[in-house]
């Protein structure tokens, strides 16, 4: 007998479903180990999780809160990646959405009628999403400048300027020297629909939507998905690739926007120290754990959300060190990550027969041919 | 009996599944030192796969290996390495980024940490003096032709010492001179004890070159002959399980309108060489150009500049009598010209995507397969389950990806789109090379029923028989330029011969110049 670890010639369905599962359960199990060394009783420090993440109606918000800056950059860095494009600038293009949003809401203010404050604000903020994008997309398709150093750098850029403008020019007054601009007007706010959930979610969910059918229902879609698999056929079909790669990426920058200028109007309601926890980047993990789906994405994103707040809620309940809940979240990370490789590939059993058959050459073809 | 010579490889009872195809059931082979043994079959019937486990690419699910009489497992192809087998596959598998050299040594196990590229290169000058293959070992494999980069690969067999020596479909690329050298490298290492083993569907290379001869049908081993003690004709009844003639009808074509037209065309290839020199000639509707030449002579860019993937440098090309100078691929496409390309899998398909989705590859464009920007799944099946049928793709379904298909079947998909696709030329890159008998004719009838239909063909092809069969007139490139333009009907093969050796047509030593330039 004799196992072989074997590529699937198709994705079953139920792997894609019974995988991240059963890698949820092993995590558990390897984080009960972990939580059982510290002397803590896992199952009260997964009951404590549970109740913190998806317990109440005000968990399930800090939940989502999390959540949705997470959907919406998972969904940009998907498309990104989608087309081989590593952007890892989703960091870089949520901070100047939510600079430019910050902006919108605070300088056009009583320039535009009310009512228009926080539409502007949000494209704006998508706008230098894409901008930001545009640029490491713009040197890569026309130049074949390398692409993750230039987006990694300018979130550095990003994150400099949006500390300049809060610490300087744009600092509140009145603020009592609290890194942060003054709050925005009520007009920017954008609605929130319990706790601290806001319509971002609805934002996320219609972009996933759009972004499934863009993907396979569209001519354009069509042509990212050939660039992606493999650019010489695409450029022999005559696809424009420089141009496609372009306009995928300031769709992918505008979503990163679209995630920093919800969190400035939903959230925070003004530009301020800590504005993003790293989002940007854990949206990567988030699209690879969704394997580049974008209906996916929205589901990776929520047990993202929950397994940070879950973190903090063991660390402040079951009174463990900070550390902790790290190591507990990558402990959990760890396996489904690792998951993920069996629903690309199988374990399958074989049984060795005693004695192996050596039939002679039968020496006559039979007449059927299959052609 | 103790006289006998012991084999030195033995594959008993090997079977291999993948999901949904038996590939082998239950195959044997045996092959004594000093022997060429050549493993016949048509496209998928698992000559590929058997080989591929004799390298360590695949696990058998049954069966055994003995090398020198002792069993083996072998789990990778360093394992074969070790063992001394190697492989020459059929898609060669060398870093484009790389020298010839450093390929040449990638995988070595005793090699230093900073390897000696410099002694590399001499012993590889040696070795490709010793055998006649010709290469620049500092050459990156990105900048050499398809026939260079497979001398690579034998080279790199030859370097690493390996006993066994697997070929697949080693003459695909070749010319015929090309194909008369490796017999004679193959010679040369079956006098030094060494054995081979070459996969073909090719009767007359069985019978040129091998002492056995062990025939595949999906996936069985039907029948075992002593070369000397068989025919082509016995073998091709083996392999196919019927008779197959070899005759194909060219009718007489009425010549249509002037398709392309290409004046003092000049170009360079991707190391910024000339690559095409002045090249002129026309097509017209009806009309099948063939383009002879040996491997790396200008034919992959005059493809390339006639389909718009490259700029020329030079001249003009004209399509329908409408400048199409640095036309992008699309405007070439959208002024009807359909490409085979010689990449089949790197180019002409994208392996992770269905049949269906490969095939509606250039028509999604427009109706029916898509209405202002938005694609129809149900006319894409459609629209694939009728090619399927018309060119007899065989596919499990038309989800399945299209890399899952044999060789045969994907250029037969390519060829349905490009076909389906075409309105004025058809640029066929080496469209036959490497399928069956059953498959080549079928390509064949193909490009016959296009010319047939009013259209005009570029066919490029390495294969004499072929250009003189089904092209109406043959040009020879030789170093990029066009050596001479000939009616079919009235050359031979000789006189392609000699100029695809370089010898201009004006200068061929024949008593009847017909330089007819239709």
């Amino acid at each position: 007998m004799r196992i072989v670890f074997e590529k699937r010639q198709s994705v079953s369905r139920q792997a894609i479903l019974l995988v991240p599962v059963l890698s949820f359960l092993v995590s558990l199990v390897l984080g009960a180990i972990l939580l059982l060394m510290s002397g803590v009783n896992p199952l009260a420090a997964y009951a404590a999780m549970a109740r913190g993440t998806f317990g109440s109606v005000y968990s399930l918000s800090e939940t989502l809160v999390k959540a949705i800056p997470l959907m919406l950059t998972g969904l940009g860095v998907s498309i990104a990646f989608r087309m081989q494009f590593w952007n890892i600038g989703a960091e870089g293009q949520l901070v100047l959405g939510a600079v430019a949003a910050a902006w919108a809401a605070l300088f056009l203010h009583g320039v535009i009628p009310d009512a228009l404050l926080l539409p502007v604000a949000i494209l704006a903020g998508m706008l230098a999403g894409a901008c930001w994008a545009g640029v490491p997309a713009g040197l890569k398709a026309y130049l074949g400048v390398d692409e993750t150093l230039t987006s990694l750098m300018l979130n550095y850029v990003a994150i400099l300027l949006a500390s300049h403008l809060y610490y300087g020019p744009w600092r509140d007054p009145q603020g009592y020297g609290f890194p942060g601009t003054a709050q925005f007007p009520a007009a920017a706010w954008l609605p929130r629909l319990w706790g601290r959930a806001h319509w971002g979610v609805a934002f996320a969910v219609i972009a996933a939507a759009l972004l499934w059918f863009i993907l396979n229902r569209t001519r354009w879609g069509f042509e990212l998905k050939i660039i992606g698999e493999n650019k010489t056929a695409a450029h022999y079909l005559g696809i424009n690739i420089a141009r496609n790669v372009l306009l995928a990426l300031l769709l992918s920058g505008a979503l990163s926007g679209l995630a920093g200028a919800c969190e400035v109007t939903g959230i925070s309601r003004r530009l301020q120290q800590g504005l993003s926890v790293g989002y940007g980047y854990t949206a990567i993990i988030v699209a690879w754990m969704a394997q580049l789906n974008p209906v996916a994405v929205l589901f990776v994103a929520v047990l993202m959300g929950a397994l940070l707040v879950g973190g903090d809620q063991v660390q402040m309940m079951m009174g463990l060190p900070a550390s902790m809940g790290l190591v507990l979240q990558g402990m959990i990370l760890f396996p489904m990550l690792a998951g993920s490789l069996f629903t690309e590939y199988r374990l399958r059993l074989i049984r060795r027969e005693p004695v192996a058959k050596t039939p002679t050459a039968t020496p006559v073809p039979t007449s059927e041919v299959q052609s | 009996m103790n006289d006998q010579p012991k084999p030195i490889l033995e594959m008993l009872g090997i079977t291999k599944r993948f999901p949904g195809v038996l590939a082998n059931d239950h195959v044997d082979l045996e092959l004594y030192p000093g022997e060429v043994l050549a493993l016949l079959g048509e496209n998928g019937a698992g000559k590929s796969t058997l080989m591929n486990i004799l390298v360590g690419l695949y696990r058998p699910d049954e069966g055994e290996i003995r090398m020198r009489g002792q069993r083996v497992e072998i789990h990778s192809p360093r394992d074969a390495a070790a063992l001394g087998i190697g492989m020459v596959h059929q898609n060669f598998m060398l870093v484009k980024t790389m020298t010839v050299a450093e390929n040449i040594i990638l995988g070595l196990s005793d090699l230093p940490f900073v390897p000696d590229i410099r002694e590399v290169s001499q012993r590889i000058r040696e070795l490709s003096q010793r055998y006649h293959l010709q290469v620049d070992p500092d050459a990156y494999i990105w900048q050499l032709s398809v026939g260079e980069q497979q001398r690579v690969e034998i080279l790199k067999l030859v370097y690493r010492g390996a006993e066994v020596l697997i070929l697949d479909e080693p003459t695909a690329v070749l010319t015929p001179q090309e194909a008369q050298e490796l017999e004679g490298v193959l010679r040369i290492m079956t006098a030094e004890g060494k054995s081979a083993i070459f996969i073909t569907h090719k009767m007359e290379e069985v019978m040129a070159f091998s002492d056995w001869v062990r025939v595949l049908q999906q996936g069985r081993l039907t029948a075992v002959r002593k070369t000397a003690e068989t025919s082509p004709q016995e073998l091709a009844r083996l392999m196919v399980g019927r008779e197959v003639l070899f005759r194909l009808d060219r009718t007489e074509c009425v010549l249509g309108e002037k398709i392309l037209e290409l004046h003092n065309i000049s170009a360079t290839d991707d190391r910024g060489l000339p690559a095409l020199r002045e090249v002129t000639f026309d097509i017209h509707g009806g009309e099948i150009l063939g383009i002879a030449g040996v491997a790396g002579n200008g034919q992959s860019q005059l493809a390339e500049v006639v389909t718009g993937l490259r700029h020329s440098t030079q001249g003009r090309i004209l399509i329908r009598g409408k400048d199409m100078i640095h036309a992008s691929p699309l405007a070439m496409i959208r002024a009807g010209v359909s490409h085979i390309p010689a990449d089949r899998i790197g180019m002409g398909a994208v392996g992770n995507m269905a049949v269906a989705d490969n095939l509606a590859m250039k028509g999604y464009r427009g109706s029916p397969i898509s209405e202002r920007g938005v694609l129809r799944p149900r006319s894409i099946l459609e629209f694939a389950q009728r090619m399927i049928d018309a060119f007899r793709i065989a596919t499990p379904t038309p989800q399945t990806r299209i890399k899952f298909l044999s060789g045969g079947n994907i250029q037969k998909a390519i060829l349905a789109r490009e076909i389906d696709a075409c309105d004025g030329l058809m640029v066929a890159v080496y469209p036959a090379r490497g399928l069956d008998v059953g498959a080549t004719e079928a390509v064949r009838k193909m490009l016959l029923s296009q010319r047939e239909q009013g259209l005009a063909v570029l066919l490029i092809s390495e294969d004499l028989e072929e250009l003189l069969t089904i092209a109406d007139r043959v040009a020879v490139l030789f170093s990029g330029r066009v050596m001479g333009i000939v009616p079919s009907t009235q050359t031979t093969v000789e006189m392609l011969g000699l100029m695809m050796a370089g010898v201009p047509l004006a200068d061929l030593p024949v008593s009847t110049p017909t330089t007819a330039n239709a």
